[in-house]
């Protein structure tokens, strides 16, 4: 019982303890912010990129595409214990130019089924103006019979000064005509000694906005059977350039994928004979983390090297600990001294300053904590202060597609913080703590006096 | 005489200390025997190794030679742990310069043996006996009053007295003095001195060390520690 009344009356009475929990508050504050933010705009691009993908994609990077893919979809929506929903896609590049101009922008052609591509992946939630009837995503409000686009936000707006979209009520009446080089199954250009290109005109009809800034900035959504006649995928053996899949809510990623990898295997197998069985070789069975991942390693690179500073932090929380304690431990080698005359072990006082070590600990981390909280609670709002007095934004909105700054607090983390600031004051004291232990008590209680 | 008739025995006590480059030996062959109800000075010029001997006879400090006896039981023999408990529940410690805890109150600073003997859970189960028997040692002492003061808002004399409640309160069998005056003017000194004098009459072991021959005759028997020996023994008429 000593050891804790003693512990809080030093902490009381030491004010140096006090600039000791303020390291520790500040350290546990700049943490749990910076960790917070990050952590939540990794968790949240990740999210997004699934969104973008859905579960798994059986695909190939080639132009090409692969053929039978219907037969692989037919096979797919058998397995109903752990497929919910399959979308093929084409994707292909072209070139966007707006009707009457002569500009042109080089973007990314994916050709979906609006429907079956919103029931895999969230493509029906980053629409605009149809995300309660995505099956019209295509159908210009101006014109339904006309062929619609869905084009990436920032491919169809521009931002005004304060990185803000203006939207109209409903999609202005543009119309573009967008270009493609068909391919054979064999790679070569499919129109060779022709025209070339395909060139199609087709009608704004919406805007999507997946938040993932490269996508918005360069993708256009084509109906499917659109795209795959733009893209030379509709002849006699038809081609795609991926399924995506969604699986059932309790099946988990990996094992839903093994499963996909097996059929697709056995597909392969059994198409062995087949005139377009080679473009079978190009195809890959991946996770969406997979597929994403040149998108997702670089945020993760980030996030892993943003820890390895706070491991530094942490060291420097560590050494002002010590700094504090050793100080503290050699003004009181007197009390160390009375308490062994008393009985007291060397555990025990080890004990009793490893307790004050905990208490600043503790406390800072409180500290920290309570004031990273709140500082997290109002940072949009004070970001947006700082914007709209200074022009200041702490994350340029055209790169980081990011509406608000993540605030919400995992309390896992925050475990892990507070956790990691107590041990890390634990440490500091350890040395210092070990020290007052073997002090010795005939040293310590003699004053000018030797014998 | 048996070695059952002494609380306290000390045999061929050596202790020496290394200073820089040179060994200095402080007790050369002390023997000591202190007996049960006892009050013994020490007596010896600054220097003379009286500190040394009180440090080693209390178990704070240990004897390079030679063996300390506590109730016919050698304490080098006992483990860490049996010493601190010597320490803390057999002998009673009282400096020169008082050694309280500024951060505790008066109070605070008597009942702490007992709250350093025991778990958390066993300081709850005793607190109430605790506080009763040092506020009882404070009245007994005069500083009934003081209980809720801090060390440094007492004088020399009430800071001593503090210590002796702190010493007595687990109920020793053996108080060890050092100094008790030396920090005290003559008159504080003198109250110091009753307090002893009165406890050692109820029937307290006391050993005393001192450098003024004054002071030491107010114990029951002086001896005279010269060149790290005893050379000198007396008994008060």
């Amino acid at each position: 019982m000593h050891k804790i009344i003693l512990a809080f009356r030093y902490f009381l009475k030491r004010r140096i303890t006090h600039f000791a929990v303020l390291a520790v508050a500040l350290c546990v504050f700049i943490v749990v912010v910076v960790m917070t933010v990050m952590t939540g705009l990794v968790s949240d691009f990740k999210q997004k990129n699934h969104d973008f993908v859905g579960d798994c994609v059986v695909g190939t990077e080639s132009l090409v595409g692969f053929a039978y893919y219907e037969e692989f979809v037919n096979i797919l929506q058998e397995q109903n214990d752990f497929v919910r929903a399959v979308s093929p896609v084409i994707k292909s590049y072209g070139l966007l130019s707006p009707r009457g101009s002569n500009q042109n922008k080089g973007l990314e052609i994916i050709g979906i089924d609006p429907l079956k591509h919103s029931w895999v992946t969230g493509f029906g939630k980053t629409l605009k103006y149809r995300k309660s009837d995505v099956s019209r995503a295509f159908e210009p409000p101006y014109d339904p019979n006309l062929l619609g686009c869905v084009l990436g936000i920032d491919v169809a707006l521009r931002r005004d000064a304060n990185s803000r979209y203006f939207f109209t009520s409903s999609p202005v009446r543009a119309a573009f005509s967008i270009s493609c080089f068909p391919l054979t199954s064999r790679g070569a250009l499919s129109k060779a000694g022709t025209g070339l290109v395909n060139t199609k005109t087709f009608y704004y009809s919406d805007i999507s906005q997946s938040g993932l800034a490269h996508v918005d900035s360069s993708l256009v959504y084509l109906l499917f059977e659109q795209a795959q006649g733009l893209c030379g995928m509709d002849r006699s053996v038809k081609r795609v350039s991926a399924i995506h899949i969604k699986f059932k809510p309790d099946v988990k990623l990996q094992a839903g994928c093994e499963k996909v990898a097996s059929l697709w295997q056995k597909f392969k197998q059994e198409k062995a004979g087949e005139s377009q069985a080679y473009l079978l070789d190009t195809v890959n069975v991946k996770s969406w983390k997979d597929y994403r991942r040149s998108s997702i390693a670089p945020m993760e690179n980030e996030q892993t090297e943003l820890m390895v500073m706070f491991a530094f932090v942490g060291i420097t929380t560590v050494f002002i600990v010590f700094v504090v304690f050793y100080m503290i431990i050699s003004h009181k080698s007197k009390d160390i001294g009375i308490l062994k005359s008393i009985g007291v072990s060397n555990a025990g006082i080890m004990e009793l300053f490893s307790g004050f070590a905990f208490l600043v600990g503790f406390l800072g981390s409180c500290v920290g904590l309570f004031g990273g909280w709140m500082f997290l609670l109002k940072i949009n709002r004070i970001e947006a202060w700082l914007f709209e007095h200074f022009g200041f934004q702490l994350w340029d909105r055209t790169i980081f597609a990011i509406g608000d700054i993540p605030n919400q607090v995992n309390p896992k983390v925050l475990g892990v913080i507070v956790l990691s600031a107590i041990v890390a004051c634990w440490a500091g004291a350890l040395l210092p703590s070990l020290q007052a232990a073997k002090q010795n008590p005939v040293e310590t209680l003699q004053v000018n006096q030797f014998y | 005489m048996s070695d059952n008739d002494f609380i306290l025995k000390a045999e061929g006590i050596h202790k020496s200390y290394r200073m820089g480059a040179t060994r200095v030996t402080v007790l050369k062959g002390v023997y000591l025997a202190v007996k049960k109800g006892e009050f013994v000075a020490i007596v010896g010029a600054s220097g003379s190794g009286k500190s040394t001997l009180l440090h080693i006879l209390g178990a704070l400090d240990k004897p390079n030679k030679g063996v300390v006896k506590f109730e016919s039981r050698d304490l080098s023999r006992h483990s860490s742990i049996e010493l601190n408990r010597f320490r803390n529940k057999i002998v009673g410690f009282v400096f020169q310069f008082y050694h309280l805890l500024d951060e505790l109150s008066v109070l605070e600073n008597v009942f702490l043996p007992v709250m350093a003997g025991k778990s958390v859970v066993g300081w709850f189960a005793c607190r109430r006996w605790a506080k009763s028997r040092a506020r009882e040692l404070l009245e007994q002492l005069g500083l009934s009053d003081r209980a809720k003061h801090k060390p440094y808002q007492l004088s020399g004399g009430e800071r001593q007295r503090v210590a002796i409640g702190r010493a007595l309160m687990n109920e020793p069998r053996l108080l060890l003095a050092d100094e008790p005056t030396g920090n005290l003017d003559s008159a504080t000194g003198n109250g110091i001195l009753d307090v002893l004098e009165k406890l050692n009459s109820l029937g307290q072991t006391i050993v005393m060390v001192t450098h003024d021959e004054r002071i030491a005759q107010r114990a029951g028997r002086i001896v005279t520690l010269v060149d790290g020996k005893i050379e000198h023994k007396s008994t008060r008429a």
